[in-house]
């Protein structure tokens, strides 16, 4: 029988050949033409290269800069104390908690895109997620250096913690602050277990690939003496799904305890119900924004189009669309609120927004939340890596500049006018800001150089041996 | 996780793969030939490959639901305890027993204990960390994180004997079949 006769009768297509249009050709999550070993090697090689690249010790040097600034301005803080920030009488709360909300935001991408996109099964995220899970538990870490510091004398932090004491003192629990302890730590520490258990596979090749003995060691003891036998993976796998199970309402409360620290307050522009989702919202908008910054540079750099490809990029700008309008349209319920609730001091915190002294901010805040993510309606700008990072940085921006309108703007015009203040940062606050961008910068740099940064293992399932292989069905 | 006893200085024998789908039906005849001590080695998660080996269900949603459970009783607990009984605070006049104020830090504790309970249960019932594994003797094994399959007959199942299973490894179509020294 000649081969063409085999050819079933749907598959046979007209002689004359019709053109697809370039726009319904999906783009791959994988470039294809790999196999299990080039992923590992090309994966692993970026990590276990003896020579390391001039533009890493580049970044690294600029990031020891900043780290430089946050170390200076630190130990200033310490001797000296909050006084030498910006902050007043009435505005108490001033870049300490603004940063700490940024960075809590940004830190929400990673657990994300690992948990939530795992459970509804989004495989493009498989590219991504280890970057992101870094870029989350790095982020918490630079969050963490605000509440830790602002307290004034941050040598008693412990106090924030329960413990059996002689001065038989209990913190107070029914506190949004202590919810916000709470919430932090444990964020940090499952986001970090979470990554961590994602690793230990990858560690365990590292191990194997690895030609220097220190570093066959040092991957050796991460990986656990990790084998990759199939009852291992049977119950890794069913850990990882619970880790993902667990983490998905994790990420949402814990932005929504952060709106707490706002909401249960009496002051107008913070005492508002919609304030969890919409911070949540925010969370989701500042993480992605965050990713797209970082992965569009390392993925040139690192050359990892294929594996961090347009599809990817572009389903991240179309998240960062949908949650920015979404933060767009709380503005806009926040300013129909104030109207409805026939409240004058909620009308005057509007009306201050838009028109006070602070109105230069809140019209940035709209340009950079709630037109610039527009762009993302046209397939043109959403596959362009430039015009992308373009909109991710107004994201940036526009969620810093969310939290300022949000916090000094609340509190600077009180309920009595004789207590009325502005608030400024100082250069001490300033330089807070950008060394802790130098310590997000610094474990960035360490994490790209030292551990994969595209999860191994999981783009092998990825590719098409692996999804042809199956078991008996029951 | 006992290894069993040591037969003649040998853990198994093992045979090599190179696609998934060759090391997952090897794995279905070696079960349906009576094996029952087998293993097999992956370099990432195969779908049914546990199955095929004989390994069907794992206790660590029992683990993972009672961390939860004691995670949001002790929140609960060290709240109730500290701002009622140790060191009550009159606040506004409000009941003492304010439960509703405490179901954030009971939540976040449930999660956290859960989470702990996942992924150490999870290493636990692994038998991790165990730096040492006879696998390891093995010289190409190495390749079992990157792009080889391994499935392993130990010598402590009931049907071993070294040259049946030496053969019967051969006849699965392998690239290799080599003896795992202890």
């Amino acid at each position: 029988m000649a081969q063409k006769d085999l050819t079933p009768v749907h598959e046979i297509r007209p002689t004359t050949e019709l053109k697809i249009p370039e726009r319904f050709i999906p783009v791959p999550t994988l470039e294809p033409g790999h196999s299990f070993a080039s992923v590992t090697d090309h994966i692993s090689t970026i990590v276990l290269r003896k020579k390391t690249p001039v533009g890493w010790f580049v970044g690294f040097g600029i990031s020891c800069i900043l780290m430089g600034i946050l170390m200076i301005t630190i130990t200033r803080l310490v001797f000296v104390g909050v006084g030498i920030w910006g902050i007043n009488h009435p505005v108490g709360w001033g870049f300490d908690i603004i940063n700490f909300v940024w960075w809590i935001g940004i830190g929400h991408a990673g657990t994300l895109i690992s948990a939530i996109l795992l459970l509804l099964r989004q495989e493009w995220r498989t590219s991504i997620n280890r970057f992101a899970e870094a870029m989350t538990l790095f982020a918490v870490a630079a969050a963490g250096l605000y509440p830790a510091l602002h307290t004034g004398r941050p040598w008693y932090d412990y106090w924030l913690f329960p413990y059996p004491n002689t001065m038989s003192l209990w913190p107070q629990f029914r506190s949004p602050l202590m919810w916000d302890v709470f919430a932090v730590s444990t964020y940090a520490t499952v986001s970090a277990l979470f990554w961590y258990v994602g690793l230990i596979p990858d560690l365990a090749t590292l191990r194997d690939r690895s030609t220097n003995h220190v570093a066959k060691m040092i991957y050796g003891m991460g990986a656990l003496g990790w084998r990759g036998s199939a009852k291992h993976w049977h119950r890794y796998e069913h850990a990882y799904l619970l880790l993902a199970g667990l983490s998905t309402p994790l990420v949402l409360s814990v932005h929504t305890i952060v709106s707490f620290d706002f909401a249960v307050g009496v002051i107008p522009g913070w005492h508002a119900t919609f304030f969890p989702p919409y911070f949540v919202a925010g969370a989701v908008f500042a993480g992605f924004a965050m990713v797209l910054t970082l992965a569009i540079p390392a993925r040139k750099f690192f050359h990892l189009e294929d594996f961090i490809t347009m599809k990817h990029l572009e389903n991240m700008g179309k998240v960062m669309m949908a949650t920015g309008l979404i933060v767009f349209y709380s503005y806009v319920v926040e300013a129909f609120f104030a109207y409805y609730s026939g409240n004058v001091y909620e009308r005057y915190m509007w009306l201050n927004r838009a028109t006070g002294p602070y109105r230069h901010m809140y019209y940035a805040l709209i340009v950079c939340n709630g037109l610039a993510p527009n762009l993302m309606w046209f397939k043109r700008f959403r596959t362009s890596p430039a015009m992308l990072l373009v909109t991710a940085m107004f994201a940036n921006v526009g969620m810093w500049l969310e939290r300022f309108v949000i916090i000094p703007t609340s509190l600077h015009r009180d309920f009595l006018p004789s207590s009325w203040g502005m608030y400024h940062g100082t250069i001490w606050d300033w330089g807070m800001y950008i060394g802790s961008m130098g310590l997000f910068l610094f474990l960035l740099f360490l994490f790209l150089r030292f551990l994969p940064m595209i999860s191994i293992f999981e783009i092998r399932t990825m590719l098409p041996e692996a999804q042809a292989a199956h078991g008996e069905e029951h | 996780m006992a290894l069993g006893k040591v037969i003649e200085g040998t853990y198994g024998v093992i045979a090599e793969f190179g696609e998934p789908q060759e090391l997952l039906d090897a794995a279905n005849a070696a079960r349906e030939a009576g094996y029952t001590e087998l293993d097999a080695y992956s370099p990432f998660p195969i779908h049914g490959l546990s199955d095929a080996i004989g390994f069907h269900h794992s206790r660590l949603s029992a683990v993972v639901l009672g961390g939860g459970i004691i995670g949001g009783l002790a929140g609960f607990f060290m709240c109730w305890y500290a701002n009622v009984v140790w060191y009550p605070l009159n606040i506004g006049g409000k009941p003492y027993n304010s439960w509703p104020a405490w179901i954030p830090i009971t939540f976040e504790c449930t999660i956290l204990f859960a989470a702990f309970a996942a992924v150490f249960g999870m290493l636990a019932l692994n038998g991790l960390p165990m730096p040492y594994h006879p696998v390891f003797n093995v010289p190409r094994f190495d390749q079992a994180s990157r792009d080889k399959f391994f499935l392993v007959i130990q010598a402590r199942d009931p049907k071993f004997d070294i040259d049946a299973v030496w053969k019967f490894l051969e006849s699965l179509g392998p690239r290799e079949v080599t003896d795992v020294p202890w």
